[in-house]
């Protein structure tokens, strides 16, 4: 235990060397933990935004849909089976669809347009389509109205209140064809989906596509994001093989790839991160074994085994870096809160871009409490492995070389 | 006063650069001291005086021959064994004292007892002794950086007895001091060698010490050139 008072008082014999090493150790758990959360809560964003677009975490579909999109490969929507999908832990909504597609036409106009037929209000549950309203109401699900995407709308000279026609095929080769009030319309940021997509109720849908019953998808909304894989892999053995079970992450390749990317180029910065932080506590150790030689081989000629040196400099750096780590988590706290609350906004191009394809242009940071408990012990470790340094030099410690002026 | 060997050094030789250029440091040196010894070590620089008290000490192993202290041959110990023979045999004044800055007077000198396993009553009972010994009780408190130069030898010594060793190496103990604090810290161990039969053996260059040694040997080139017993004998003022 003296051994320990003294590294403590030891620490604080060249206060300049101490606090350069803290300052070191501080600042790079505050900047892993914040560069960690904030790559963290924008991946976390991007997914959110993305499931609440329109694809949810997880879609189930008929075995062999998402090759072949149509009407034929449709399945039955019924009680047991929305049931059976509860069932999965995590599983919180599920939005039925029934989507295909249609020839839409107004006055002179005609587009091909993704028709989507769901239940409302689950809907909305499920991918916050209400949220995407920019003008009229919303879908009722016992009336014949749709919602309309903005960029369809414009290119067919459509807005609420106006009537627009569909016609198409249904199901079994049946001649689908209604005409529709639009109620509302809504904003999607991505072009692609912006100039296509209609909304409509399921029964109506049905209705439409003369598929009474039936549905092509079911878009499910989950409790906990990070458990997605497990509920996939869950529901594929509570289903049988006549669904198939698809994560977003399935179903959009391109992002998934994209985030792994990032978080491998995020890796790499820490990486520096790293190296810069152990390169100054390194200089640190270094000027402080320079520094104390001549004592450490005086201790050493007195009797004071080699052992206890090792406990004593080992202390010296655990102490340190035990207690800059600890300083860094807790400021690192506010920050990342503050961050999570007031997140850095993009400007310019990249606000555009994000804009473009549906995202906030924002990167707030993830509050989880593993950034701050990981990166404080990354660091702590590198400030332990650090201090083999002096371990290696006390081995190597001859008092006559050490006392030589 | 009880007379027993404490050092037998025999053919004791220590050799740098042996491939090269050999340099004798320590060359083929024979020497004896018993118990309550007062010696100075004495030579010109560069012959030898810290080599063979490093020898002796422990610190450094010699090429040739054998170090006997209290029975024991020190050139055979593994440098583990040596560490704790030093510390219960061996107390060490330094020239430039060598006090830990952060420890208080007491702290310095308990630190050997701590590193022998004592306990708070032996230490406390121990430290009290001292203290009174070199005539610090006062600043028993006080860290190194309070302390003038010859009360930070005191300590010094005070930590060299810690341990309750078979003799006191001082390797040019009043080089750092004044002439006052010089006299003072020599009738500290001339006390302590006259009441208390401690060992002392110490390199110098201070006339003044060598004037108050019992037995002054004079180093040249690495080999014993005098062994004598200075004219002038001090006694206890």
């Amino acid at each position: 235990m003296w051994l320990v008072r003294l590294a403590w008082l030891n620490l604080w014999r060249n206060k300049n060397r101490t606090l350069i090493s803290m300052a070191a150790v501080f600042f790079a758990v505050v900047l892993s933990t914040v560069l960690t959360a904030l790559s963290d809560g924008a991946f976390d964003n991007m997914v959110k935004n993305v499931v609440s677009y329109y694809t949810g975490y997880i879609q189930i579909h008929r075995q062999g849909y998402w090759d072949d999109q149509t009407l034929e490969n449709t399945i039955l929507n019924t009680q047991p089976l929305q049931d059976s999908i509860y069932s999965a832990p995590g599983v919180i909504e599920l939005a039925p669809r029934l989507e295909s597609f249609s020839l839409a036409a107004s006055g002179d106009v005609t587009r091909g347009v993704l028709v989507v037929g769901t239940d409302p209000e689950k809907e909305n549950l499920a991918t916050g389509l209400k949220s995407k309203l920019t003008q009229g109401k919303y879908l009722d699900s016992q009336s014949n109205e749709v919602l309309l995407c903005e960029g369809l709308a414009k290119r067919l000279n459509l807005n609420v209140g106006d009537t627009i026609l569909l016609i198409g095929q249904g199901y079994h080769g049946a001649t689908a064809a209604g005409k529709y009030a639009v109620s509302g319309l809504i904003h999607y940021g991505a072009p692609d989906l912006n100039d296509r997509m209609l909304f409509m109720s399921l029964n109506e849908a049905q209705h439409l596509y003369s598929a009474e019953g039936l549905i092509t998808t079911y878009v499910l909304l989950l409790d906990q994001s990070e458990e997605l894989n497990e509920t996939a892999s869950l529901l594929r053995k509570l289903l049988s093989s006549r669904y198939e079970v698809m994560t977003w992450e399935e179903i959009m390749p391109e992002l998934k790839q994209h985030i792994d990317t990032d978080t491998g180029n995020s890796k790499i910065f820490l990486g520096f991160l790293y190296v810069l932080v152990a390169m100054g506590i390194f200089g640190t150790m270094l000027m402080m074994m320079i520094e104390r030689s001549y004592e450490l081989g005086m201790l050493l000629a007195i009797g004071m085994k080699k052992y206890k040196m090792i406990i004593l400099l080992v202390s010296e750096s655990i102490l340190t870096v035990m207690v800059s780590c600890l300083i860094g988590m807790i400021c690192s706290i506010p920050l990342v809160y503050y961050l999570n609350i007031h997140p850095i906004r993009l400007t310019g191009e990249l606000e555009k871009t994000y804009e473009r394809f549906g995202f906030e242009a924002i990167l707030p940071t993830s509050t989880e409490a593993e950034h701050f408990i990981w990166q404080a012990i990354v660091v702590f470790c590198i400030g332990l492995f650090l201090s083999f340094y002096p371990v290696w030099r006390v081995i190597r410690l001859d008092p006559v070389t050490s006392m030589k002026r | 006063m009880n007379r027993s060997t404490v050092i037998d050094a025999h053919n004791v030789s220590k050799v740098y650069n042996p491939d090269t250029i050999p340099v004798y440091a320590v060359n083929n040196v024979h020497l004896h001291l018993e118990r309550g010894e007062f010696t100075a070590l004495v030579g010109p620089s560069g012959s030898g005086k810290t080599t063979l008290l490093n020898l002796i000490g422990g610190l450094d192993r010699p090429d040739s021959g054998e170090i006997i202290i209290n029975g024991v041959d020190i050139t055979k110990l593994s440098d583990n064994q040596l560490i704790d023979f030093r510390l219960h045999n061996i107390g060490f004044v330094f020239q430039s004292f060598n006090l830990i800055p952060v420890l208080t007077a007491k702290e310095n000198v308990e630190m050997i007892m701590h590193l022998q396993r004592l306990s708070k009553g032996d230490r406390d009972t121990r430290v009290g002794q001292l203290f009174d010994e070199i005539q610090l009780s006062d600043k028993l408190n006080s860290r190194p950086s309070e302390l003038s130069g010859g009360q930070q030898q005191r300590v010094a010594v005070a930590r060299a007895l810690a341990s309750k060793p078979q003799f006191v190496l001082a390797d040019e103990p009043t080089a750092n001091l004044d002439t006052k604090s010089a006299f003072n810290l020599l009738d500290i161990m001339l006390k302590l060698n006259q009441e208390e039969n401690i060992t002392f053996l110490f390199s110098t260059h201070d006339q003044r010490v060598i004037e108050r040694a019992r037995r002054v040997i004079t180093l040249v080139d690495g080999k014993i050139a005098s062994d004598t017993a200075p004219v002038n004998v001090a006694t206890t003022t």
